[in-house]
């Protein structure tokens, strides 16, 4: 029945080539943990990436229960994680998701380069990687202030008077951020909410969708 | 792939009428023991990612993500505190050479290059070896950016009392309360248990009797009994006042949900 399925839509639009071109990669000796256990290092990538999946899957559960606004937000997380069935273990997995990825990916990178990983011909998947890593904490300061709870107001505005700081741009910098050159306020908590959920993690993907490909195009690094 | 005359496409489509098989890649004549990705080792990889989803399970059921009280302007006493990842920035910031009037160096310049190192890191380390022996400078650089910031981590998180700051900043729920003057209980609280649980139950030198989790039977034991640091025989009165005492409380207690 399901090969029917198949055949069905491959006459029509001919997968075959597309899913093995993503089925059919080879794992070389020196990268799989069943061989050599140190290998284990390897992991390191792939678990940022199922974090980010958690990150991902929770972050939207989530937004079924946050309303960003200041009079709501923080009674919602209140109420999600004291009234929701299961509210606080998917509040629990964004939040400790959110500093698990950060490790993940810090011993990904120290993985990386410790091996010279991103020599010729690979620099520029080195430098899609940074990229990922300085999204990864914008998103972890946009987030940050999302509970609108003290840590959080008093910590963005911290973060913001930093930003103003930044010789000529500051002003324009922190109120593109706040939303206002004084107040951090209602106007911040949306755009915080914007830039966490939409702008980051569309750049987010576009800049994984980059570091897949082109591990798949130069294949994985030798064995030292 | 097949060109040119005599080919046959479904339809008045692009695709090729001829199937391609199905058939997984054949690594037998690969060097090592090179296995395949799907789905031999996604298989294993599973494995793993389930015993790591597991320990990550039992960190977020043993730690409740943490919620302060809602945001407060106007409370100029709180002491900011960024994630924990952020602390080796906030704690560069309190150096003489990265504050004042060198904040300047503090927030761009040094975070700059070490970031800018880490991001152009392939051009600057540009040889061809690629074992760390090979590239000292570049090794040396990461060691010594690695440590430092282990250590403004560190020192910035040994100074804070985190345990003291969740406690002082717990979340408090907004929960109105009714207080029915009264009602027959209403004396009994007054006299008995208002210089310590507060006019509105709210607390004070006692805990909030606002959302309490007990039966009738367990409050009027406490009242009688004490329980923790509350003495024995704070209430005083007969059963009849007992009663309507507990009936109070637990009247107020429903208003609030």
């Amino acid at each position: 029945m399901l090969q029917k399925i198949y055949d069905w839509i491959d006459d029509r639009i001919d997968i075959t080539p597309i899913w093995r071109d993503i089925a059919d990669h080879e794992v070389p000796e020196h990268v799989n943990p069943a061989h050599h256990f140190s290998a284990f290092v390897y992991c390191f990538g792939g678990l940022t990436f199922f974090v980010v999946v958690i990150q991902i899957l929770s972050g939207m559960f989530l937004t079924m229960y946050y309303v960003p606004d200041i009079e709501n937000a923080w009674q919602s997380v209140y109420y999600l994680q004291t009234e929701v069935a299961h509210g606080q273990i998917v509040r629990g997995m964004h939040h400790w998701g959110a500093s698990v990825v950060i490790v993940m990916l810090l011993l990904h990178t120290l993985r990386v380069f410790f091996q010279g990983a991103y020599k010729k011909p690979r620099e520029l998947n080195w430098v899609v990687g940074v990229l990922i890593f300085f999204v990864m904490l914008g998103l972890g300061f946009t987030g940050y202030l999302l509970p609108w709870d003290n840590k959080a107001y008093f910590a963005t505005q911290v973060g913001l008077e930093i930003a103003e700081q930044v010789p000529f741009i500051g002003m324009q910098l922190k109120t593109l951020l706040a939303g206002d050159a004084t107040i951090v306020g209602a106007q911040t908590l949306t755009r915080f909410f914007a830039i966490h959920v939409f702008f980051l993690p569309a750049a987010l993907f576009a800049l994984l969708a980059v570091h897949f490909i082109l591990i798949r195009r130069q294949g994985i690094s030798g064995p030292l | 792939m097949h060109k040119g005359k005599g080919m046959k496409f479904v339809g008045d489509s692009r695709i090729s009428a001829e199937r391609k098989p199905n058939i997984p890649k054949d690594y037998s004549e690969y060097p090592g023991r090179t296995e395949a990705f799907w789905p031999n080792f996604l298989l294993k990889e599973w494995l793993a990612g389930a015993v790591f989803l597991v320990g990550f399970l039992c960190l977020t059921l043993a730690h409740p993500s943490p919620l302060e009280g809602m945001a407060d302007p106007t409370d100029a006493a709180y002491i900011p505190l960024p994630d924990w990842y952020f602390l080796f920035l906030y704690e560069l910031l309190k150096y003489e050479f990265a504050s004042g009037d060198w904040t300047l160096m503090g927030i761009l310049i040094l975070p700059g290059i070490a970031f800018g190192a880490l991001l152009l890191a392939p051009f600057l380390d540009n040889g061809p070896g690629r074992r760390p022996h090979q590239r000292p400078v570049a090794v040396g650089m990461m060691l010594l950016g690695l440590v430092s910031v282990i250590w403004l981590t560190y020192t910035s998180a040994a100074h804070v009392d985190w345990e003291g700051r969740a406690e002082a900043n717990k979340p408090v729920p907004t929960a109105e309360v009714d207080i029915d003057t009264e009602h027959p209980g209403y004396a009994s609280y007054e006299n008995s248990c208002l210089a310590c649980h507060g006019a509105e139950l709210e607390g004070g030198a006692g805990p909030s009797l606002v959302g309490l989790d007990l039966s009738a039977e367990e409050i009027a034991d406490i009242a009688v009994n004490g329980i923790g640091s509350m003495p024995p025989d704070q209430f005083q009165g007969s059963d009849e006042e007992l009663e309507q005492l507990v009936d109070f409380i637990i009247t107020v207690n429903e208003s609030a949900e």
